[in-house]
């Protein structure tokens, strides 16, 4: 019973090449949300069918594959997504950002700078950003062909006038090459800029929308804002209390029912990389090193 | 007449050998300029060359209409070498053409008669595979757009000589647009519709 029960990667060949198609108009289109056929995946919507389909598009035997979800190698998300391509493709796999070739995400950018042989698959619940400003699909295809964004500007306005500053949190709309705007994915503000002028190549899957899109190497990646009224990434205002990190996006943990918390790299590999070189933070002895016991 | 044992073979290795053409031809479209290479892994008909066989393999079925410039179209080998192992239909009309193959450069019809998409759906327009003569020596290119990090040099002897003038329309239709990946050989470069070339001389 040694016959394979699936194709490499999971997908058929007729799916990847479709898939491929998608992908390649999608880089040469930054920021449109190009139209795939995309397929039920063993795994539930929600849960990456659109970054799964990516992934398997484009991964070759010799790549090494990283999945992070929310920043973390280790979640369940990750590890099932992890073990699927290990099974399926046969792929080395890795949670250090650095010796990746392929890294698919769920709501992070990782904190470590990518570079040129790697490409970011993300996993996008609702690639459409003026979904919620205008529920039909008509409407919205209009307004990207006019490149008719207004209605954007007016919600990130309404912020202002409601809360004093603009209150997006995450999904924050970028504009593309100075022609789209894109939704980057649940992914936190704070990693916005670093969309903008990477050297590694981005690419977008949305499976229950059926959608990819994709933003180039080096491409303007610009978050709307206002004169007045400056784009600014957001970060809670401490150092991680694993490793001290003072510039890394940060989870907030509550500890206990008094109140008590503590915040953490969200990037756990990033956390790790630091905790290794020597450093610590105020609560480097936490429950983490019970189980991380090579981090010594 | 030619029989099917007689058509030149397909990929050895048709998952692996597709994987590693898209990721040549990805590479390619995500960077423009650069030059990519393709791991030869089928047989090609008169008139094709090696990475033009490998692209239409890992891109072409029969969801993807195709046209071909005179010389391939009279072509048998080229002809049923496709159908036997892409399935994808030819068509006369190059302006319902997901590709078009073009083996005879100088005879490249006017861009406009291929599909440059709708201002909702630029991304259903015809793609070029045009096959060069050298992708590394020849006259001399600025490149400038999305992947590129300021500026590329491309050193190409192409046919047509005024392709990347003809490419200019794309700046005015963009999103709109033309994407050309150029063939010599086993190598690959492409120029995807948001890439701004100048010549530079010789």
């Amino acid at each position: 019973m040694n016959a394979p029960a699936y194709n490499f990667a999971y997908l058929d060949e007729q799916t990847k090449r479709m898939i491929r198609r998608a992908i390649l108009k999608a880089i040469t289109i930054p920021g449109y949300q190009v139209p795939f056929a995309s397929r039920e995946m063993p795994m539930p919507y929600g849960w990456g069918t659109g970054g799964v389909q990516v992934t398997a598009a484009i991964l070759g035997p010799a790549d090494v594959l990283k999945v992070i979800d929310q920043g973390s190698d280790d979640t369940t998300n990750a590890i099932s997504i992890r073990k699927f391509f290990a099974k399926t493709a046969g792929v080395a796999t890795t949670t250090a950002t650095d010796a990746a070739t392929v890294i698919q995400t769920r709501h992070r950018i990782p904190e470590t700078a990518l570079h040129e042989n790697q490409v970011l698959v993300y996993q996008v619940p609702i690639p459409e950003p003026l979904r919620f400003l205008e529920p039909r699909e008509t409407e919205t295809r209009r307004m990207h062909a006019l490149a008719e964004y207004g209605l954007m500007h007016v919600k990130l306005y309404e912020d202002i006038a409601r809360f004093g500053h603009i209150a997006t949190a995450y999904a924050y709309p970028v504009k593309v090459n100075a022609r789209y705007v894109m939704d980057p994915s649940p992914t936190p503000k704070f990693d916005n800029p670093k969309m903008d002028n990477c050297p590694a190549l981005q690419l977008f899957g949305a499976g229950r929308e059926k959608r990819i899109y994709a933003i180039p190497p080096y491409t303007k990646v610009v978050s709307l804002d206002f004169e007045d009224h400056p784009f600014e990434p957001y970060r809670f205002n401490a150092p991680c209390a694993l490793c001290g990190a003072e510039n890394s996006y940060l989870d907030e943990i509550v500890t206990d029912d008094k109140g008590s918390r503590m915040f953490v790299c969200s990037d756990t590999d990033y956390c790790e990389g630091r905790q290794t070189a020597g450093h610590h933070g105020s609560l480097s002895a936490a429950p983490y090193k019970e189980k991380a016991g090579s981090h010594g | 007449m030619t029989t099917i044992a007689e058509l030149p073979p397909g990929f050895a290795d048709k998952v692996l050998s597709a994987q590693s053409t898209f990721r040549s031809v990805m590479d390619a479209m995500a960077r423009p300029g650069s030059v990519q290479r393709i791991v030869p892994g089928a047989g090609t008909p008169e008139t094709m060359m090696r990475g033009t066989a490998a692209i239409a393999l890992t891109l072409f079925d029969h969801d993807t209409p195709l046209w071909l410039d005179s010389r391939m179209a009279e072509s048998s080998g080229v002809v049923k070498w496709l159908k036997f192992h892409t399935g994808a239909p030819v068509v006369q009309n190059s302006s319902v053409a997901s590709f078009a193959l073009i083996s005879d450069g100088g005879a490249l019809p006017p861009l406009e008669r291929f599909a440059f998409g709708t201002s909702e759906y630029p991304d259903r327009s015809t793609t070029l595979i045009l096959q060069v003569e050298r992708l590394d020596a020849g006259r001399s290119f600025e490149l400038r757009g999305p992947g590129i990090d300021g500026a590329a040099t491309l050193q190409a002897a192409i046919e047509p000589f005024d392709l990347f003038e003809r490419l200019h329309v794309n700046e005015a239709l963009f999103p709109r647009g033309i994407d050309v990946v150029l063939v010599a050989d086993d190598a690959v470069v492409a120029i995807p519709r948001t890439t701004r070339v100048m010549s530079k001389g010789s």
